[in-house]
Protein backbone atom coordinates (compact mmCIF):
# COMPACT_ATOMS: atom_id res chain seq x y z
CA UNK A 1 0.00 0.00 0.00
CA UNK A 2 1.71 3.16 -1.15
CA UNK A 3 1.17 6.38 0.76
CA UNK A 4 -1.44 8.76 -0.63
CA UNK A 5 0.14 11.17 -3.11
CA UNK A 6 0.04 14.77 -2.04
CA UNK A 7 0.80 18.11 -3.60
CA UNK A 8 4.52 18.53 -4.31
CA UNK A 9 5.22 14.84 -4.90
CA UNK A 10 7.05 14.18 -8.15
CA UNK A 11 4.90 12.81 -10.95
CA UNK A 12 5.50 9.16 -11.80
CA UNK A 13 8.33 8.15 -14.10
CA UNK A 14 11.77 9.72 -14.38
CA UNK A 15 10.90 12.49 -11.88
CA UNK A 16 10.94 9.86 -9.09
CA UNK A 17 14.33 9.02 -7.67
CA UNK A 18 13.69 5.26 -7.69
CA UNK A 19 13.22 5.38 -11.49
CA UNK A 20 17.01 5.61 -11.96
CA UNK A 21 18.51 2.24 -11.17
CA UNK A 22 22.04 2.09 -12.54
CA UNK A 23 24.36 1.32 -9.61
CA UNK A 24 27.26 3.08 -11.35
CA UNK A 25 25.80 6.60 -11.46
CA UNK A 26 26.93 9.04 -8.83
CA UNK A 27 29.19 11.99 -8.07
CA UNK A 28 32.43 9.99 -8.35
CA UNK A 29 31.66 8.68 -11.85
CA UNK A 30 30.54 12.13 -13.02
CA UNK A 31 33.70 13.62 -11.50
CA UNK A 32 35.98 11.15 -13.25
CA UNK A 33 34.28 11.57 -16.63
CA UNK A 34 34.28 15.36 -16.25
CA UNK A 35 37.97 15.33 -15.34
CA UNK A 36 38.74 13.26 -18.44
CA UNK A 37 36.63 15.50 -20.65
CA UNK A 38 37.97 18.84 -19.46
CA UNK A 39 41.53 18.57 -20.89
CA UNK A 40 40.11 17.57 -24.28
CA UNK A 41 37.77 20.56 -24.24
CA UNK A 42 40.64 22.88 -23.27
CA UNK A 43 42.83 21.56 -26.13
CA UNK A 44 39.92 21.80 -28.55
CA UNK A 45 39.05 25.36 -27.50
CA UNK A 46 42.62 26.70 -27.51
CA UNK A 47 43.42 25.19 -30.91
CA UNK A 48 40.10 26.48 -32.25
CA UNK A 49 40.83 30.05 -31.19
CA UNK A 50 44.39 29.63 -32.52
CA UNK A 51 42.88 28.76 -35.89
CA UNK A 52 40.90 31.99 -35.82
CA UNK A 53 44.21 33.87 -35.40
CA UNK A 54 45.91 31.81 -38.13
CA UNK A 55 43.41 33.15 -40.69
CA UNK A 56 44.64 36.72 -40.12
CA UNK A 57 41.04 37.97 -40.01
CA UNK A 58 42.21 41.59 -39.78
CA UNK A 59 43.72 41.47 -43.31
CA UNK A 60 41.78 42.05 -46.52
CA UNK A 61 38.64 39.96 -46.80
CA UNK A 62 40.08 37.13 -44.69
CA UNK A 63 37.53 37.44 -41.88
CA UNK A 64 34.97 34.63 -41.94
CA UNK A 65 33.58 35.58 -38.57
CA UNK A 66 32.30 39.13 -38.77
CA UNK A 67 34.19 41.13 -36.12
CA UNK A 68 30.68 42.24 -35.13
CA UNK A 69 29.35 44.84 -32.77
CA UNK A 70 32.36 45.15 -30.49
CA UNK A 71 34.50 46.18 -33.44
CA UNK A 72 37.73 44.49 -32.42
CA UNK A 73 39.17 41.02 -32.33
CA UNK A 74 40.07 39.33 -29.08
CA UNK A 75 43.59 38.34 -30.07
CA UNK A 76 46.89 40.10 -29.86
CA UNK A 77 49.54 38.06 -31.62
CA UNK A 78 50.65 37.36 -35.18
CA UNK A 79 50.40 33.78 -36.42
CA UNK A 80 53.97 32.64 -37.17
CA UNK A 81 55.32 30.71 -40.19
CA UNK A 82 57.59 28.49 -38.05
CA UNK A 83 57.50 25.65 -37.42
CA UNK A 84 55.96 24.94 -40.82
CA UNK A 85 53.84 22.14 -39.31
CA UNK A 86 52.34 24.42 -36.62
CA UNK A 87 48.87 24.65 -38.17
CA UNK A 88 48.92 20.94 -39.06
CA UNK A 89 49.57 20.29 -35.37
CA UNK A 90 47.03 22.70 -33.88
CA UNK A 91 44.24 21.87 -36.27
CA UNK A 92 45.01 18.14 -36.16
CA UNK A 93 44.72 18.35 -32.37
CA UNK A 94 41.50 20.36 -32.70
CA UNK A 95 39.76 17.64 -34.69
CA UNK A 96 41.33 14.68 -32.86
CA UNK A 97 40.46 16.07 -29.41
CA UNK A 98 36.95 16.96 -30.57
CA UNK A 99 36.30 13.49 -31.95
CA UNK A 100 37.91 11.77 -28.94
CA UNK A 101 35.68 13.81 -26.60
CA UNK A 102 32.45 12.38 -28.04
CA UNK A 103 32.32 9.04 -26.13
CA UNK A 104 33.26 10.78 -22.87
CA UNK A 105 30.73 13.56 -23.45
CA UNK A 106 27.95 11.04 -24.14
CA UNK A 107 28.92 9.03 -21.03
CA UNK A 108 28.98 12.23 -18.99
CA UNK A 109 25.49 13.14 -20.21
CA UNK A 110 24.31 9.62 -19.37
CA UNK A 111 25.74 9.92 -15.87
CA UNK A 112 23.99 13.26 -15.28
CA UNK A 113 20.66 12.41 -16.91
CA UNK A 114 18.62 12.14 -13.64
CA UNK A 115 19.36 15.85 -13.12
CA UNK A 116 17.18 16.66 -16.14
CA UNK A 117 14.19 15.30 -14.22
CA UNK A 118 14.77 17.01 -10.88
CA UNK A 119 11.73 17.61 -8.72
CA UNK A 120 10.68 20.25 -7.88
CA UNK A 121 11.88 21.72 -11.18
CA UNK A 122 12.94 24.98 -9.56
CA UNK A 123 13.93 25.37 -5.92
CA UNK A 124 15.42 28.85 -5.90
CA UNK A 125 16.68 31.60 -8.18
CA UNK A 126 20.18 30.08 -8.05
CA UNK A 127 18.77 26.67 -8.94
CA UNK A 128 16.85 28.15 -11.85
CA UNK A 129 20.00 29.84 -13.19
CA UNK A 130 21.90 26.55 -12.76
CA UNK A 131 19.35 24.68 -14.81
CA UNK A 132 19.17 27.35 -17.53
CA UNK A 133 22.95 27.29 -17.72
CA UNK A 134 22.95 23.48 -17.90
CA UNK A 135 20.63 23.73 -20.90
CA UNK A 136 23.23 25.99 -22.55
CA UNK A 137 26.00 23.61 -21.49
CA UNK A 138 24.34 20.50 -22.91
CA UNK A 139 23.03 22.25 -26.01
CA UNK A 140 26.32 24.09 -26.48
CA UNK A 141 28.49 21.00 -26.16
CA UNK A 142 26.37 18.97 -28.59
CA UNK A 143 26.05 21.93 -30.97
CA UNK A 144 29.75 22.77 -31.07
CA UNK A 145 31.02 19.20 -31.30
CA UNK A 146 28.50 18.04 -33.87
CA UNK A 147 28.63 21.11 -36.11
CA UNK A 148 32.39 20.53 -36.20
CA UNK A 149 31.98 16.83 -36.94
CA UNK A 150 29.46 17.51 -39.71
CA UNK A 151 31.67 20.23 -41.18
CA UNK A 152 34.66 17.90 -41.57
CA UNK A 153 32.29 15.60 -43.49
CA UNK A 154 31.14 18.51 -45.68
CA UNK A 155 27.55 18.06 -44.47
CA UNK A 156 25.62 21.29 -43.94
CA UNK A 157 22.00 20.46 -43.12
CA UNK A 158 21.33 23.90 -41.61
CA UNK A 159 20.62 27.48 -42.68
CA UNK A 160 23.35 29.31 -40.77
CA UNK A 161 26.89 29.71 -41.95
CA UNK A 162 29.14 27.19 -40.23
CA UNK A 163 32.16 29.15 -39.03
CA UNK A 164 30.41 31.97 -37.12
CA UNK A 165 27.89 29.52 -35.62
CA UNK A 166 30.65 27.12 -34.51
CA UNK A 167 32.70 30.05 -33.18
CA UNK A 168 29.96 31.86 -31.23
CA UNK A 169 28.39 28.54 -30.23
CA UNK A 170 31.72 27.83 -28.53
CA UNK A 171 31.37 31.10 -26.58
CA UNK A 172 27.97 29.98 -25.27
CA UNK A 173 29.31 26.50 -24.44
CA UNK A 174 32.48 27.73 -22.72
CA UNK A 175 30.63 30.43 -20.75
CA UNK A 176 28.24 27.78 -19.41
CA UNK A 177 31.19 25.45 -18.78
CA UNK A 178 32.98 28.03 -16.61
CA UNK A 179 29.87 28.44 -14.44
CA UNK A 180 29.55 24.65 -14.28
CA UNK A 181 33.17 24.40 -13.10
CA UNK A 182 32.66 27.09 -10.44
CA UNK A 183 29.75 25.06 -9.08
CA UNK A 184 31.15 21.56 -9.56
CA UNK A 185 34.87 21.73 -8.81
CA UNK A 186 34.18 21.59 -5.03
CA UNK A 187 31.89 18.57 -5.62
CA UNK A 188 34.61 16.85 -7.68
CA UNK A 189 37.27 17.54 -5.06
CA UNK A 190 35.03 16.26 -2.26
CA UNK A 191 34.19 13.13 -4.21
CA UNK A 192 37.83 12.39 -5.01
CA UNK A 193 38.79 13.06 -1.38
CA UNK A 194 36.12 10.70 -0.07
CA UNK A 195 36.45 7.88 -2.59
CA UNK A 196 39.90 8.41 -4.15
CA UNK A 197 40.54 9.50 -7.72
CA UNK A 198 40.99 6.04 -9.20
CA UNK A 199 40.44 3.76 -6.19
CA UNK A 200 36.89 2.78 -7.34
CA UNK A 201 38.49 1.42 -10.53
CA UNK A 202 40.14 -1.35 -8.52
CA UNK A 203 36.79 -2.97 -7.72
CA UNK A 204 35.81 -5.88 -9.92
CA UNK A 205 32.16 -6.65 -10.63
CA UNK A 206 31.70 -8.63 -7.41
CA UNK A 207 32.90 -5.65 -5.39
CA UNK A 208 31.06 -2.92 -7.30
CA UNK A 209 28.88 -1.03 -4.83
CA UNK A 210 26.58 1.92 -5.53
CA UNK A 211 27.62 5.33 -4.24
CA UNK A 212 25.64 6.44 -1.15
CA UNK A 213 22.33 8.00 -2.25
CA UNK A 214 22.80 11.51 -0.83
CA UNK A 215 19.86 13.83 -1.49
CA UNK A 216 21.21 16.16 -4.17
CA UNK A 217 23.24 13.63 -6.19
CA UNK A 218 22.67 11.25 -9.08
CA UNK A 219 23.55 8.21 -6.94
CA UNK A 220 20.59 5.77 -7.18
CA UNK A 221 18.06 5.38 -4.33
CA UNK A 222 17.09 1.88 -5.43
CA UNK A 223 20.04 0.52 -7.38
CA UNK A 224 19.84 -2.59 -9.53
CA UNK A 225 22.54 -5.24 -9.24
CA UNK A 226 25.58 -4.19 -11.27
CA UNK A 227 26.19 -5.87 -14.60
CA UNK A 228 29.42 -4.01 -15.26
CA UNK A 229 32.15 -2.75 -12.98
CA UNK A 230 33.15 0.91 -12.93
CA UNK A 231 36.46 0.01 -14.50
CA UNK A 232 34.61 -1.94 -17.19
CA UNK A 233 32.56 1.15 -18.02
CA UNK A 234 35.53 3.52 -17.88
CA UNK A 235 37.66 1.15 -20.00
CA UNK A 236 34.89 0.91 -22.60
CA UNK A 237 34.48 4.68 -22.83
CA UNK A 238 38.27 5.09 -22.88
CA UNK A 239 38.60 2.52 -25.66
CA UNK A 240 35.91 4.34 -27.66
CA UNK A 241 37.67 7.65 -27.20
CA UNK A 242 41.12 6.28 -28.02
CA UNK A 243 39.82 4.29 -30.96
CA UNK A 244 38.11 7.34 -32.48
CA UNK A 245 41.31 9.34 -31.93
CA UNK A 246 43.38 6.70 -33.73
CA UNK A 247 41.10 6.46 -36.74
CA UNK A 248 41.17 10.26 -37.03
CA UNK A 249 44.84 10.91 -36.24
CA UNK A 250 46.23 9.14 -39.30
CA UNK A 251 44.93 11.84 -41.64
CA UNK A 252 46.98 14.44 -39.72
CA UNK A 253 50.11 12.43 -39.01
CA UNK A 254 50.28 10.78 -42.41
CA UNK A 255 52.69 8.04 -43.41
CA UNK A 256 51.53 4.48 -42.78
CA UNK A 257 49.09 5.74 -40.12
CA UNK A 258 46.97 7.32 -42.88
CA UNK A 259 45.81 3.82 -43.83
CA UNK A 260 44.49 3.33 -40.28
CA UNK A 261 42.33 6.46 -40.54
CA UNK A 262 39.59 4.40 -42.17
CA UNK A 263 36.65 6.68 -41.27
CA UNK A 264 38.43 10.05 -41.50
CA UNK A 265 37.70 12.36 -44.47
CA UNK A 266 41.23 12.13 -45.95
CA UNK A 267 42.27 8.79 -44.46
CA UNK A 268 42.65 5.41 -46.07
CA UNK A 269 44.97 4.47 -48.92
CA UNK A 270 45.98 6.97 -51.63
CA UNK A 271 47.62 6.41 -55.01
CA UNK A 272 51.40 6.60 -55.32
CA UNK A 273 51.70 9.19 -58.13
CA UNK A 274 53.36 12.58 -57.46
CA UNK A 275 49.96 14.34 -57.49
CA UNK A 276 48.09 11.62 -55.56
CA UNK A 277 47.56 13.40 -52.28
CA UNK A 278 44.53 14.93 -50.59
CA UNK A 279 42.58 17.67 -52.35
CA UNK A 280 40.39 20.29 -50.66
CA UNK A 281 38.56 21.61 -53.71
CA UNK A 282 38.64 20.01 -57.15
CA UNK A 283 39.17 22.02 -60.33
CA UNK A 284 35.76 20.83 -61.49
CA UNK A 285 34.07 22.07 -58.31
CA UNK A 286 35.85 25.43 -58.65
CA UNK A 287 34.67 25.55 -62.29
CA UNK A 288 38.14 26.20 -63.69
CA UNK A 289 37.91 26.21 -67.52
CA UNK A 290 40.66 24.55 -69.57
CA UNK A 291 41.14 27.66 -71.72
CA UNK A 292 41.88 29.79 -68.64
CA UNK A 293 44.87 27.63 -67.75
CA UNK A 294 46.38 26.92 -71.19
CA UNK A 295 49.48 28.65 -72.63
CA UNK A 296 47.58 31.98 -72.70
CA UNK A 297 47.52 32.12 -68.85
CA UNK A 298 49.34 35.11 -67.38
CA UNK A 299 50.04 35.92 -63.76
CA UNK A 300 49.42 39.57 -62.92
CA UNK A 301 51.70 40.90 -60.18
CA UNK A 302 50.74 44.35 -58.89
CA UNK A 303 52.87 46.59 -56.72
CA UNK A 304 54.36 49.99 -57.43
CA UNK A 305 54.86 48.46 -60.89
CA UNK A 306 52.53 45.97 -62.53
CA UNK A 307 53.93 43.03 -64.47
CA UNK A 308 52.50 40.06 -66.32
CA UNK A 309 54.32 36.76 -66.31
CA UNK A 310 53.70 33.60 -68.32
CA UNK A 311 54.33 30.20 -66.79
CA UNK A 312 57.54 30.01 -68.86
CA UNK A 313 58.64 33.38 -67.40
CA UNK A 314 58.04 32.04 -63.90
CA UNK A 315 59.92 28.80 -64.62
CA UNK A 316 62.84 30.88 -65.92
CA UNK A 317 63.15 32.63 -62.53
CA UNK A 318 65.25 31.14 -59.71
CA UNK A 319 63.31 28.15 -58.36
CA UNK A 320 63.13 27.05 -54.74
CA UNK A 321 62.07 23.64 -53.48
CA UNK A 322 60.48 23.35 -50.03
CA UNK A 323 58.89 20.48 -48.15
CA UNK A 324 55.72 21.97 -46.67
CA UNK A 325 52.37 20.69 -45.44
CA UNK A 326 48.94 21.63 -46.66
CA UNK A 327 47.04 21.64 -43.38
CA UNK A 328 43.26 21.85 -43.61
CA UNK A 329 41.02 23.40 -40.98
CA UNK A 330 39.14 20.09 -41.20
CA UNK A 331 42.06 18.38 -39.48
CA UNK A 332 43.89 16.59 -42.28
CA UNK A 333 47.30 17.47 -43.60
CA UNK A 334 49.74 16.25 -46.21
CA UNK A 335 53.39 17.26 -46.61
CA UNK A 336 54.76 17.47 -50.15
CA UNK A 337 57.82 18.81 -51.93
CA UNK A 338 56.89 22.03 -53.74
CA UNK A 339 58.96 23.87 -56.37
CA UNK A 340 58.37 27.44 -57.51
CA UNK A 341 59.21 31.10 -57.08
CA UNK A 342 59.50 32.60 -53.58
CA UNK A 343 56.74 35.16 -53.03
CA UNK A 344 59.26 37.72 -51.84
CA UNK A 345 61.07 37.51 -55.22
CA UNK A 346 57.78 38.38 -56.93
CA UNK A 347 57.30 41.23 -54.45
CA UNK A 348 60.77 42.56 -55.31
CA UNK A 349 59.99 42.26 -59.01
CA UNK A 350 56.94 44.47 -58.54
CA UNK A 351 58.98 46.93 -56.49
CA UNK A 352 56.99 46.25 -53.30
CA UNK A 353 58.38 47.19 -49.90
CA UNK A 354 59.39 44.56 -47.40
CA UNK A 355 56.36 45.12 -45.13
CA UNK A 356 53.88 44.59 -47.97
CA UNK A 357 51.00 42.17 -47.56
CA UNK A 358 49.87 40.12 -50.55
CA UNK A 359 46.32 39.58 -51.73
CA UNK A 360 46.26 36.48 -53.88
CA UNK A 361 43.29 35.97 -56.17
CA UNK A 362 42.26 32.77 -57.90
CA UNK A 363 40.84 32.18 -61.37
CA UNK A 364 37.91 30.68 -59.49
CA UNK A 365 34.97 33.04 -60.06
CA UNK A 366 32.62 32.13 -57.22
CA UNK A 367 32.70 30.48 -53.84
CA UNK A 368 34.53 30.93 -50.58
CA UNK A 369 38.32 31.33 -50.35
CA UNK A 370 38.75 32.43 -53.98
CA UNK A 371 41.13 35.07 -52.56
CA UNK A 372 43.27 35.38 -49.45
CA UNK A 373 45.49 38.08 -48.01
CA UNK A 374 48.86 36.94 -46.66
CA UNK A 375 50.63 38.87 -43.91
CA UNK A 376 53.96 40.68 -44.41
CA UNK A 377 55.64 37.97 -42.34
CA UNK A 378 54.15 35.23 -44.52
CA UNK A 379 55.28 37.00 -47.72
CA UNK A 380 58.78 37.62 -46.34
CA UNK A 381 59.38 33.98 -45.34
CA UNK A 382 61.74 32.56 -48.00
CA UNK A 383 59.83 29.24 -47.91
CA UNK A 384 56.57 30.87 -49.05
CA UNK A 385 56.25 29.96 -52.71
CA UNK A 386 54.20 30.46 -55.78
CA UNK A 387 54.51 26.75 -56.56
CA UNK A 388 54.54 25.53 -60.16
CA UNK A 389 55.54 21.95 -59.55
CA UNK A 390 55.09 19.32 -56.86
CA UNK A 391 57.23 16.22 -56.24
CA UNK A 392 59.17 16.92 -59.43
CA UNK A 393 56.22 17.21 -61.84
CA UNK A 394 53.78 19.93 -62.88
CA UNK A 395 50.88 20.56 -60.52
CA UNK A 396 47.76 18.61 -61.47
CA UNK A 397 44.58 20.61 -62.19
CA UNK A 398 43.14 19.67 -58.77
CA UNK A 399 46.29 20.92 -57.04
CA UNK A 400 46.11 24.32 -58.71
CA UNK A 401 47.80 24.21 -62.15
CA UNK A 402 49.22 26.50 -63.51
CA UNK A 403 50.36 27.95 -60.15
CA UNK A 404 49.38 27.89 -56.50
CA UNK A 405 50.53 29.46 -53.27
CA UNK A 406 52.10 27.43 -50.48
CA UNK A 407 52.93 29.17 -47.19
CA UNK A 408 54.42 27.47 -44.11
CA UNK A 409 51.97 27.04 -41.20
CA UNK A 410 49.12 28.81 -43.02
CA UNK A 411 45.59 27.36 -43.02
CA UNK A 412 45.13 25.19 -46.13
CA UNK A 413 42.60 27.47 -47.84
CA UNK A 414 45.04 30.39 -47.74
CA UNK A 415 47.26 28.45 -50.14
CA UNK A 416 45.27 29.82 -53.08
CA UNK A 417 45.09 27.56 -56.15
CA UNK A 418 44.81 28.51 -59.87
CA UNK A 419 46.37 31.89 -59.06
CA UNK A 420 45.35 34.75 -61.35
CA UNK A 421 46.94 37.73 -59.61
CA UNK A 422 48.96 38.84 -56.62
CA UNK A 423 48.61 42.37 -55.23
CA UNK A 424 51.39 43.62 -52.98
CA UNK A 425 50.20 46.53 -50.86
CA UNK A 426 51.43 48.18 -47.69
CA UNK A 427 48.63 47.84 -45.15
CA UNK B 1 25.48 36.27 3.81
CA UNK B 2 22.94 33.84 5.28
CA UNK B 3 20.26 36.16 3.96
CA UNK B 4 21.64 35.85 0.44
CA UNK B 5 21.79 32.06 0.71
CA UNK B 6 18.22 31.90 1.92
CA UNK B 7 16.83 34.27 -0.69
CA UNK B 8 19.03 33.38 -3.68
CA UNK B 9 19.80 29.73 -2.98
CA UNK B 10 23.59 29.89 -3.29
CA UNK B 11 26.60 31.97 -2.31
CA UNK B 12 27.84 35.26 -3.80
CA UNK B 13 30.46 33.61 -6.05
CA UNK B 14 27.67 31.64 -7.73
CA UNK B 15 25.71 34.83 -8.39
CA UNK B 16 28.67 36.69 -9.91
CA UNK B 17 29.78 33.70 -12.01
CA UNK B 18 26.21 33.22 -13.25
CA UNK B 19 25.88 36.87 -14.30
CA UNK B 20 29.25 36.77 -16.12
CA UNK B 21 28.36 33.49 -17.82
CA UNK B 22 24.98 34.66 -19.08
CA UNK B 23 26.48 37.98 -20.19
CA UNK B 24 28.97 36.16 -22.45
CA UNK B 25 26.26 33.82 -23.76
CA UNK B 26 24.02 36.79 -24.54
CA UNK B 27 26.88 38.58 -26.32
CA UNK B 28 27.53 35.49 -28.45
CA UNK B 29 23.83 35.20 -29.25
CA UNK B 30 23.66 38.86 -30.33
CA UNK B 31 26.56 38.24 -32.71
CA UNK B 32 24.71 35.21 -34.09
CA UNK B 33 21.47 37.18 -34.37
CA UNK B 34 23.41 39.74 -36.39
CA UNK B 35 24.54 37.09 -38.87
CA UNK B 36 22.92 34.53 -41.11
CA UNK B 37 19.84 32.56 -40.07
CA UNK B 38 19.75 33.08 -36.28
CA UNK B 39 16.51 31.07 -36.09
CA UNK B 40 18.25 28.08 -37.62
CA UNK B 41 21.00 28.46 -34.99
CA UNK B 42 18.48 28.43 -32.14
CA UNK B 43 16.59 25.49 -33.63
CA UNK B 44 19.76 23.42 -34.00
CA UNK B 45 20.92 24.40 -30.53
CA UNK B 46 17.64 23.37 -28.91
CA UNK B 47 17.22 20.48 -31.35
CA UNK B 48 20.54 19.02 -30.20
CA UNK B 49 19.23 18.86 -26.63
CA UNK B 50 15.93 17.32 -27.70
CA UNK B 51 17.65 14.83 -30.03
CA UNK B 52 19.96 13.67 -27.25
CA UNK B 53 17.81 13.89 -24.11
CA UNK B 54 14.42 12.90 -25.47
CA UNK B 55 15.33 10.65 -28.43
CA UNK B 56 18.83 9.15 -28.23
CA UNK B 57 18.89 8.63 -24.46
CA UNK B 58 15.49 6.86 -24.19
CA UNK B 59 16.30 4.81 -27.29
CA UNK B 60 19.65 3.49 -26.10
CA UNK B 61 18.27 3.00 -22.57
CA UNK B 62 15.50 0.87 -24.05
CA UNK B 63 18.02 -1.17 -26.04
CA UNK B 64 20.01 -1.58 -22.84
CA UNK B 65 16.95 -2.78 -20.94
CA UNK B 66 16.12 -5.28 -23.69
CA UNK B 67 19.69 -6.58 -23.68
CA UNK B 68 19.65 -6.79 -19.87
CA UNK B 69 16.33 -8.65 -19.88
CA UNK B 70 17.50 -11.10 -22.52
CA UNK B 71 20.69 -11.65 -20.57
CA UNK B 72 18.82 -12.42 -17.37
CA UNK B 73 16.54 -14.83 -19.20
CA UNK B 74 19.64 -16.59 -20.48
CA UNK B 75 20.83 -17.67 -17.05
CA UNK B 76 24.54 -18.03 -16.31
CA UNK B 77 25.53 -18.03 -19.99
CA UNK B 78 23.33 -15.00 -20.64
CA UNK B 79 24.90 -13.14 -17.75
CA UNK B 80 28.38 -13.85 -19.07
CA UNK B 81 27.44 -12.84 -22.62
CA UNK B 82 25.84 -9.44 -21.87
CA UNK B 83 28.97 -7.30 -21.88
CA UNK B 84 30.40 -9.16 -24.84
CA UNK B 85 27.43 -7.87 -26.83
CA UNK B 86 26.96 -4.38 -25.47
CA UNK B 87 30.63 -3.33 -25.40
CA UNK B 88 31.31 -3.94 -29.13
CA UNK B 89 27.84 -2.55 -29.88
CA UNK B 90 28.65 0.63 -27.94
CA UNK B 91 32.03 1.07 -29.64
CA UNK B 92 30.46 0.56 -33.05
CA UNK B 93 27.75 3.07 -32.11
CA UNK B 94 30.39 5.67 -31.16
CA UNK B 95 31.99 5.34 -34.59
CA UNK B 96 28.55 5.63 -36.21
CA UNK B 97 27.54 8.70 -34.20
CA UNK B 98 30.68 10.53 -35.31
CA UNK B 99 30.91 9.41 -38.94
CA UNK B 100 27.29 8.74 -39.93
CA UNK B 101 27.14 11.47 -42.61
CA UNK B 102 29.86 9.53 -44.48
CA UNK B 103 28.55 6.07 -43.55
CA UNK B 104 25.06 6.93 -44.82
CA UNK B 105 26.49 8.93 -47.73
CA UNK B 106 24.33 12.01 -47.03
CA UNK B 107 27.17 14.41 -47.90
CA UNK B 108 28.22 12.61 -51.10
CA UNK B 109 27.84 15.60 -53.44
CA UNK B 110 29.69 18.17 -51.32
CA UNK B 111 32.36 15.66 -50.29
CA UNK B 112 33.00 14.64 -53.91
CA UNK B 113 33.29 18.32 -54.92
CA UNK B 114 35.75 18.99 -52.14
CA UNK B 115 37.93 15.91 -52.21
CA UNK B 116 37.47 14.24 -55.60
CA UNK B 117 36.60 11.10 -53.63
CA UNK B 118 33.34 9.30 -52.84
CA UNK B 119 31.70 8.44 -49.51
CA UNK B 120 30.93 4.96 -50.92
CA UNK B 121 33.65 3.04 -49.03
CA UNK B 122 32.64 4.35 -45.61
CA UNK B 123 29.59 2.12 -45.03
CA UNK B 124 31.66 -0.96 -45.81
CA UNK B 125 34.53 0.21 -43.61
CA UNK B 126 32.19 0.82 -40.67
CA UNK B 127 30.56 -2.59 -41.14
CA UNK B 128 33.98 -4.27 -41.19
CA UNK B 129 35.00 -2.31 -38.08
CA UNK B 130 31.79 -3.50 -36.40
CA UNK B 131 32.48 -7.07 -37.51
CA UNK B 132 36.03 -6.88 -36.13
CA UNK B 133 34.80 -5.54 -32.77
CA UNK B 134 32.24 -8.34 -32.40
CA UNK B 135 34.74 -10.96 -33.58
CA UNK B 136 37.30 -9.86 -30.99
CA UNK B 137 34.59 -9.82 -28.32
CA UNK B 138 33.44 -13.32 -29.34
CA UNK B 139 37.01 -14.59 -29.20
CA UNK B 140 37.50 -13.22 -25.68
CA UNK B 141 34.15 -14.68 -24.60
CA UNK B 142 35.08 -18.09 -26.04
CA UNK B 143 38.38 -18.07 -24.14
CA UNK B 144 36.64 -17.04 -20.93
CA UNK B 145 33.98 -19.72 -21.26
CA UNK B 146 36.63 -22.33 -21.97
CA UNK B 147 38.55 -21.30 -18.89
CA UNK B 148 35.38 -21.35 -16.80
CA UNK B 149 34.45 -24.77 -18.16
CA UNK B 150 37.91 -26.07 -17.32
CA UNK B 151 37.34 -24.95 -13.75
CA UNK B 152 33.79 -26.25 -13.93
CA UNK B 153 30.91 -23.86 -14.34
CA UNK B 154 29.18 -25.37 -11.32
CA UNK B 155 31.98 -24.42 -8.97
CA UNK B 156 32.12 -20.92 -10.44
CA UNK B 157 31.35 -18.30 -7.79
CA UNK B 158 27.68 -17.31 -7.79
CA UNK B 159 26.80 -14.24 -9.78
CA UNK B 160 27.69 -11.08 -7.87
CA UNK B 161 24.89 -9.51 -5.91
CA UNK B 162 25.01 -6.65 -3.54
CA UNK B 163 24.34 -7.65 0.04
CA UNK B 164 21.04 -5.87 0.00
Amino acid sequence: MSPRPHFGDPPPGPFRRDFWRSPLRGPWLASLLGSALLPLIVICALTGFASHVAYYPELGDNAIVDPGGIGFDLYFFDWPTSPSWLYALTQGLHVISGVAAIPILLAKLWSAMPKLFEWPPVRSLAHMLDRASLALLVGGSLFVFFTGIFNVQNWYPWGFSFVPAHYYGAFVFLAALVLHLVIKVPVVLRSFRERGVIAPLRDDLAHTEPEPPAEDTTAPHSPAAPTMSRRGLVATIGAGSLGLAVIAAGQSIGGPLRRLAILAPRGGATGSGPNDFAVNKTAAAAQIRDRWVDASWRLTVRGPTTIELSRADLLAMTQSTESLPIACVEGWSTTQSWTGVPLRDLAALAGAESEAVATVESLQRFGSFRAATLSAGQVADPRSLLALRVNGVDLSPDHGFPARVIVPAAPGVHNTKWVASIDFTVA
Amino acid sequence: MEGLRARYGAGPLHLLAAIASFAVATYAFLEIADGTAPLSFVLWFAGAVVAHDLLAFPLYSLLGLIAGGASQAGGELGRRTLNHVRIPALLSAFAFVVWFPFILGVSEATYADASGRSTDPYLGRWLLLTAALFAISALVLALRLRRARARGLATDPPSPRNPR
